[in-house]
Order: structure tokens, then sequence, then C-alpha cells
């Protein structure tokens, strides 16, 4: 029986029993019934990433708006400017497409995709519900990562295929910066697994049952998780790939129309994954109040994070590229090994 | 998109009932292009110091969804703002063959208007329509904000008289 108080987890358990019935009393076999499980939650899951890229995107302007003391988009679609970014995705898929005459037009063309499937592929293992997530692998944390750092590569490719000084410049810079953050990224979320010893992401949220990581010894990761999070999804303070008073507009100069569009939206669905990573890690996941559904509780968290980074956006100056490389190599990494350090002795302690 | 813009409308059209789903199709693209407006953020002499003002947190040109952007490929606005010189007229010319399709012109104070004080100088163009098709002029040295905000009210209003149809 399922019951409205129940969560999302609860309800997609018992949609996938009934397909079992189903494909049992039909004697279907077993592949097809699994490929229809999995392509239900891909569906799902594409249709939560547009719709969320679409929310993150009027939410960064609205917030923005609000911290400068204006109102942000108004009119578009009637309340509150709220189809303003379906406006601007149609304008974008109708905008002509330009390739630069002395680009290389193959791997010109290529980058705004290799861009998106990394950032789709990350989904995959982000546990939304006790039981809602794509496929819960026993090395979940390190697919992202594998992931994230693809990215890398497809900003350089668009940097370097643009045949443009700015695009290459920023495609450099770009590069420069997500391999040196990478570093203490990774090794500020190594507490957390010292600390549960999984990479198991429904393991990692078990385990924040009774106390959140973030009031633990693993704050410290914390902070450095969302500095180096910042940094990775080329945000302000760490935005010296696209800034604009140096570089025009960075690796994505040169691209018009829809290819700029999947730039947009990837860089917002890299920061959604980002946000939930640290829900996920420091915040407890889906735990929460038994009366509250676990997605609920779960988005709400992520959301939280993700108007943290906006509000980081909105309220620190960019760094210069210098400062930039010396804090990621100076500060930050040592830190993250202190935490390590940290971590290894508290976990021995409370053993 | 040729496919959408140039072919659909063409074979719909000698269906029966087809001008109907082309003008409504003109309502959604002419809505989306007139709700985000992205300009160039440019300028040429002291009205690009008004419009620097002009787009910033107190008159929120962002509640139109006006969103400057700093590459000519993803602009689909250009404010010529200020006094446009001879040197300068080709250098504008090639920015706005840079913008990708469909793209808008407005000219903004007297000088891009017609020269302006400077109309007698043997190195100003005597107005930017002389260089760029013109959508919109703003008269004023230079334009109060309202009246740049009424600027782009009007683009929008043209904008949304525009059709993808291929009858006259």
């Amino acid at each position: 029986m399922i019951y409205a108080s129940q969560s999302l987890g609860d309800l997609w358990v018992w949609l996938l029993e009934r397909l079992a019935e189903f494909c049992g009393w039909l004697g279907i076999p077993e592949v097809i019934r699994y490929s229809v499980e999995k392509g239900a939650y891909a569906i799902g899951l594409l249709v939560f990433i547009s719709l969320t890229a679409l929310v993150l995107i009027y939410m960064e302007r609205k917030v923005s708006a609000h911290m400068q003391l204006r109102y942000g988009p108004m009119w578009t679609g009637g309340w509150h400017g709220w189809s303003q970014t379906i406006a601007d995705m149609i304008k974008l898929l109708l905008k002509e497409d330009v390739i630069p005459d002395k680009a290389d037009r193959w791997v010109h063309r290529v980058a705004p995709i290799v861009v998106f499937v990394p950032s789709l592929l990350g989904f995959l293992v982000i546990p939304f519900d006790k039981h809602l997530i794509g496929a819960d692998l026993n090395v979940g944390i390190l697919i992202i990562f594998g992931f994230s750092s693809i990215a890398v590569l497809s900003i350089f490719m668009g940097g370097w295929a643009s045949n443009n000084k700015y695009t290459l410049l920023g495609g450099l810079r770009s590069a420069a910066q997500m391999i040196s953050y990478e570093l203490p990224l990774v090794l500020s979320v190594l507490g957390v697994i010292m600390t549960v010893g999984s990479l198991k992401m429904s393991d990692i949220v078990m385990a924040q049952k009774d106390v959140w990581f973030l009031f633990t010894p693993n704050f410290l990761g914390f902070i450095i998780y969302i500095i180096a999070g910042t940094a990775e999804v080329n945000r302000t303070p760490f935005d010296i790939p696209e800034a604009e008073s140096e570089l025009v507009s960075g690796y994505n100069t040169e691209y018009s129309g829809l290819k700029y569009g999947f730039f947009m939206l990837s860089e917002f669905t890299n920061t959604f994954i980002i946000s939930a990573i640290a829900a996920t890690f420091f915040m407890g996941g889906w735990n929460g109040p038994s009366w509250l559904p676990g997605i609920v509780s779960f988005l709400g968290k992520t959301y939280l994070i993700v108007f943290l980074l906006m509000w980081f956006r909105w309220t620190f100056p960019r760094f210069r590229v210098d400062r930039l490389m010396d804090f990621g190599w100076k500060f930050l990494l040592p830190l993250s090994f202190f935490n390590i350090l940290m971590i290894a002795v508290w976990v021995l302690v409370k053993k | 998109m040729g496919l959408v813009l140039d072919k659909a409308p063409y074979i719909l059209e000698s269906f029966p009932g087809g001008s109907y789903v082309v003008t409504s199709m003109d309502w959604v693209i002419n809505w989306s292009r007139k709700s985000s407006l992205w300009p160039l953020s440019f300028g040429l002499a002291c009205c690009a110091i008004e419009w620097m003002a002009d787009v910033g947190s107190r008159n929120d040109f962002d509640r139109f969804g006006v969103f400057p952007r700093p590459t000519p490929r993803q602009a689909d606005l250009i404010f010529i703002s200020g006094t446009l010189t001879k040197k300068m007229a080709s250098r504008v010319r090639r920015l706005y063959e840079q913008m990708a399709e469909p793209r808008y012109v407005i000219s903004m104070g007297s000088c891009s208007n017609t020269g302006g004080p400077f109309y007698d100088s043997y190195s100003v163009v005597k107005g930017v329509d002389k260089v760029l098709p013109v959508d919109v002029y703003i008269a004023g040295c230079p334009p109060r904000p309202e009246a740049v905000l009424l600027s782009i009210l009007k683009l929008q209003e043209k904008i949304m008289t525009e059709t993808i149809s291929h009858k006259k």
C-alpha cells in the first residue's frame, strides 16, 4: 500500500515491484525489464536536469538582483518574470550559429556536447532519496570526480578550437585552475570517506543518520570543499576563465546560439552537482525530520548550498591569476592535508 | 535553425490552416526574442558612461530581460552610444557583422543620430545610419535613462511585428 506521507523513493520501489510483477506475469525477459527500469529513471533524470537548469538560471538572476537592491526579471510571462529562462532558451535555439572561418570546425562543434555529457553523467550516482539513485555503485564518489575532470577537457577544447587568443587564454586558465583545485576538492571529501569507510553514496548518507558530518571535525573539510567546489565550477570569485574585463568572455567568446546555451546549462548543472555532493557528504543527504519526504529534505539542503554559492558570487571580487594559484597550492592544499591528519586522529580516538 | 525559420513556413503555408500555425510560431519566436534582448557591452563616447549607469542597478534593465553580454557572438542588440568617428566606423561595422542573426541596433544620443554638436567636424560620421541599419533612434545629449528604457520597449514593439512567413 502507498501513502501520501511516504517518500518518493518508496513510490519508486513500489512502481518497480509492480513492473516486476507485470513482467513476470507476461513472461518478459529480465533484460527488457531492467532496460525499462533504467530507461524510465534516465528520462526522469533528464526532465529533472532541464527543469533544474531553468530554475537555477532564473534563481541566479533573481538572487543577484535582490542583492543589488533591484527586482531582476519582472515582465516576461507575467508573474515576476517566471518564464525569463524559457524565453532565453527559445531565443538561443533560434539564433544564428556562427563558426569562425579559421576554427577547427569539428572540435568546435563537439566541445559543447562534451561539456554537457559529464555533468549529465554525474547525476547517475546522486542519491535523491532512500532508494532513488540511478546506480548505487561502490565507487560512487569516484565516478563523479572522474566525470567532472572531463569537463576541463571540453572547456579547453572550446578555447582551442575557436582559434581566438582570448578563448585560448580562457581555456588555458580554466585548465590550470580546475586541475589545481581538483586536489583540495578530492582531499576534503577524503575525510568523510575515512570516517565512513566506504565510497558508496548510500553508506555515506546512512552514516549521518544521527549527526551530520558538518557538526563533527569534518567541518574543516566542508569549508575546503565549498571553496574548491566554487573554483571547480568556475564561479566568482574564481571565474578568471571567463573574466570579461580581461578576456572578453573567456573560452566561450566565439560560441553563439545553442552551443553557448549548452555551456551555460552545464555551468548550472555542475553547480547543482557540487551542491548535491556537499548536501550528501556533509549535511546528511536525504536524512531529515520523519514527517518530511527525503527528496524535499535533500533538495532543500542542495538549494541552500546553491544559494550560498550565489551569495559568494555577488559578494566577492575576482581573484588575480597568480593569487588564485598561490591560494590553491600554498594554502588550500596544506590545509586539506592537515584536515586528513586531523580526521585520522579523530577516527582513531573514536574507536 | 534554417529548417524552422526558412523551410517550415514555406511548406506549412501551402496547407489549409497552415498560416495559422505560422502566425502562432511567429508569436512564440518574437516573444522569446523581445523578452531576452542581450545588448553588447560596448560604448564609444560620453553616452557610453550614461549607458553604463543605465544598465546599472538603479534603473534595472534586467526587468525586461536585458542582460549585457561581453562578446558580440552572444549579443542581440548593439547600442551605438556616442560620437562615431570615421576611424571607428569600420570597427563598429565589424562588431555588427560579428553578431549572430537576428541583430538589432539602437542609436543612442544626438551624436550617433546625426553627428550632433560635432556635425561640422572633419572626422565625425554624420549619423550611424550611414554605416549600420538602425532600428530605434533615441534623442538627447545624453538621453535620460527613461528614454533608453523607452527605446527598448519600442524595439520590443517592433520585434513583435516581425514574421517568418514567405507570403507578402
